[in-house]
């Protein structure tokens, strides 16, 4: 797994490497607020699983393990960045300020978005894998058209690495030079599909055939993940074009509530990743470097908490939509076939029609 | 007044400029339509003048096409993407129907997907496999999309610039066999709404329904019908979804009959949606049931043979015919 390619600024233990192409250029402050997102959004994914498992949410697809890589990453993204995730970004989500509840109006199946993607700058979520990638290579395309220095970033895994989408973004990205981040979160499984059915070579790699830069960074390591991240946006935002970022990690849960990794993964594989938790790695920088107390971590967890219980009060509270609003929003302009289905449905009493 | 003669694939290049000059944000974006001016020469000249940066000549992956025009919407632009012959709109297709058609929905209306898909689609010009497709049911079929096909010089010129103002994405299909038929265009007075289906010749008999390629045709055949005593009333579709129905079932409630005509084999198709529609509403004004006449339910075949496929005068005729038939 180790390769000495890959970008390390904090090893498992806590303790602080020096690479000879990224500083660590994070205040104290700065690191115990990101560990306070990570904790956050650790817990918060936790109490999703819980409320899936109790029947509140159809579905929860879990980012536990991968913390790192999308809280350094949401972190470096500048405020008039756009994001473009998948289903699984709710630490990048997080980063962009959308409410928890909002994140999962998608998983409480009353909503396939779940929130103002112009408000976060935080497009909605995309479940056909690698698509997403793609609009932000034409997102992109629109920033350099306006001349702004704003850059797209985009996140996908290890499994939609291979979807075609993801390839021809590569190719117009590079021959448009266009200012986009692409960052793969490789955890290691696609579902149940190995990397190494995935791809014969490390994805990082990849970059360079379609001629651009292709880092592989630790994606447990919040500091290496954070300085690599903010380097590639930079450089998009200045003009020099797309980065693949390969955040290397692991999905220490299943791919969703719906699976089960026992059928295709040993416990043993588990075990050595959970000595890179990244969520611990931190929490030791901060002891050692820091002094951070046991009362700060114990303040944190206690925000945590209280922020778990608003988002289960919430999803809770989260009911069945009034059924006519299944036609909002389908157009901008007005619709016979839409306006004669709400019709139909007012008048079999399925709904008022007030909406 | 202001008229000129133009032929199709003119009125779609002068449209297409007139949109560009109208609003800064408008781009092109397909293989070959810049230096080349598109295999058509549709986008002839508008690179030279509008510059590579709004008439973009794109590598060739259409899913991209499409996959970038929607960020492209999403930042606000619009761009009117050329798929080069409706077979290989294809590889789009997942980005048309996964995120084209949805967006807007998903994004409770944030987002607006104001972009346009160009198809030179249909038969009737002795290509090689894939170059004749009619691939229209497939998104009139998808919620979320529209599906509009000119007939006329006319109508492209300023149906493709209502397609490009229209906020909703519009899959607009051009009948590549009448590219380089002359008509008159007005270069001052849009015709009608993007949508409106066009009552092309008065009838009393049967009404017969057509759009793209087959309303020439249907109109040749309404020639020879009036010979032999039968008034066809032909009415050209353009908006395929949504159709016009108001002025279908008018014309139906009428006549008492009706033909659809498209180069689309009948199974799920377009004309079959509209037999339904029509039988529908117009039940008791029926004299006899909708016929379509279409293409066979079979991959395209070999255009050697294509006129056997595609609807003739003749098959139309017989339609009519049939149709005449069921209550005399």
């Amino acid at each position: 797994m180790i390769d000495e390619e890959l970008v390390q600024l904090l090893t498992p233990e806590g303790l602080r490497v020096e690479h000879p192409d990224y500083t660590s250029s994070l205040s104290g402050d700065q690191i115990f607020s990101m560990y306070r997102d990570m904790a956050i959004i650790r817990r918060l994914c936790n109490e999703s699983t819980s409320l899936q498992r109790q029947g509140q949410l159809a579905l929860w697809a879990p980012i536990q393990g991968q913390e790192a890589a999308q809280i350094g990453a949401g972190r470096a993204l500048a405020p008039m960045d756009f994001t473009f995730p998948t289903y699984r970004e709710h630490g990048i989500a997080w980063c962009r300020g959308v409410p928890p509840e909002n994140m999962l109006r998608l998983f409480r199946a009353v909503s396939n978005g779940g929130w103002d993607p112009y408000k976060y700058r935080h497009s909605v979520p995309a479940i056909v894998l690698g698509n997403q990638v793609l609009n932000a290579v034409g997102y992109a395309m629109g920033i350099q058209r306006d001349g702004a220095e704003e850059a797209a970033m985009t996140f996908f895994g290890d499994g939609a690495s291979s979807q075609g989408d993801v390839l021809e973004a590569f190719v117009w990205a590079a021959s448009f030079n266009a200012p986009v981040v692409f960052f793969c979160q490789n955890n290691q499984w696609g579902i149940s599909t190995p990397m190494s059915t995935q791809s014969k070579v490390p994805l990082y790699r990849r970059a360079r055939g379609f001629g651009f830069p292709g880092i592989r960074v630790d994606g447990n390591d919040l500091l290496a993940v954070y300085e690599v991240s903010k380097a590639a946006l930079e450089n998009a935002r200045a003009g020099g074009g797309p980065t693949l970022i390969e955040a290397f990690t692991y999905r220490m849960g299943a791919h969703t509530t719906s699976d089960d990794p026992t059928r295709y993964r040993v416990d043993a594989e588990v075990e050595v990743w959970k000595h890179r938790d990244p969520v611990e790695r931190v929490k030791a920088l901060l002891v050692h470097e820091y002094k951070t107390t046991q009362g700060e971590f114990d303040a944190v967890d206690a925000e945590a908490d209280e922020l778990a219980l608003q988002l289960r009060a919430d999803v809770l509270a989260m009911g069945r939509p009034d059924p006519i609003t299944m036609f909002d929003n389908v157009f901008a302009e007005p619709n016979r076939e839409i306006d004669e289905g709400r019709q139909d449905m007012v008048e079999l009493g399925i709904s008022g029609g007030a909406h | 007044m202001t008229t000129k003669t133009m032929t199709m694939a003119k009125a779609l290049n002068e449209g297409l400029r007139r949109s560009l000059e109208k609003n800064p944000k408008v781009l092109i974006m397909g293989e070959d339509v810049g230096k080349l001016g598109g295999v058509f020469r549709i986008t002839d000249g508008l690179q030279k003048d509008f510059g590579q940066d709004r008439v973009i000549d794109a590598p060739l992956a259409e899913s991209a096409i499409v996959g970038t025009a929607v960020g492209l919407a999403i930042r606000g632009y619009r761009t009117v993407c050329e798929m080069q012959f409706d077979g290989f709109v294809y590889p789009a297709f997942d980005q048309i129907v996964s995120q084209v058609a949805k967006l807007r929905k998903r994004s409770d209306g944030a987002y607006t997907m104001s972009l346009v898909i160009r198809l030179p689609f249909q038969g009737g010009i002795g290509a090689i496999e894939h170059h004749s497709e009619s691939p229209e049911a497939l998104f009139a079929h998808t919620g979320g999309l529209k599906v509009v096909s000119c007939s006329t010089p006319n109508d492209a010129y300023w149906m493709i610039q209502q397609a490009v103002e229209s906020d909703d994405p519009i899959i607009f299909c051009e009948p590549k066999s009448r590219y380089w038929e002359k008509g008159e265009v007005d270069l001052e007075n849009p015709p009608t709404g993007l949508f409106d289906a066009v009552l092309r010749r008065e009838g009393t008999d049967v009404t017969v329904l057509a759009y793209g390629s087959t309303a020439k045709t249907v109109l040749r055949a309404a020639d020879t019908a009036m010979t032999e005593g039968i008034s066809m009333e032909v009415i050209d579709l353009r908006g395929l979804s949504p159709v016009d129905i108001e002025p279908l079932v008018s014309s139906v409630q009428k006549t008492g009959r009706f033909v659809v005509v498209q180069e689309a084999p009948h199974t799920a198709s377009i004309g079959a949606s509209i037999v339904s529609e029509l039988t529908h509403r117009c039940f008791y004004s029926l004299r006899a049931p909708g016929l379509v006449v279409g293409g066979y339910h079979i991959p395209y075949p070999p255009t050697r043979i294509e006129e056997d496929y595609r609807p003739t005068v003749d098959r139309v005729l017989d339609a009519v015919d049939q149709v005449m038939g069921f209550d005399q």
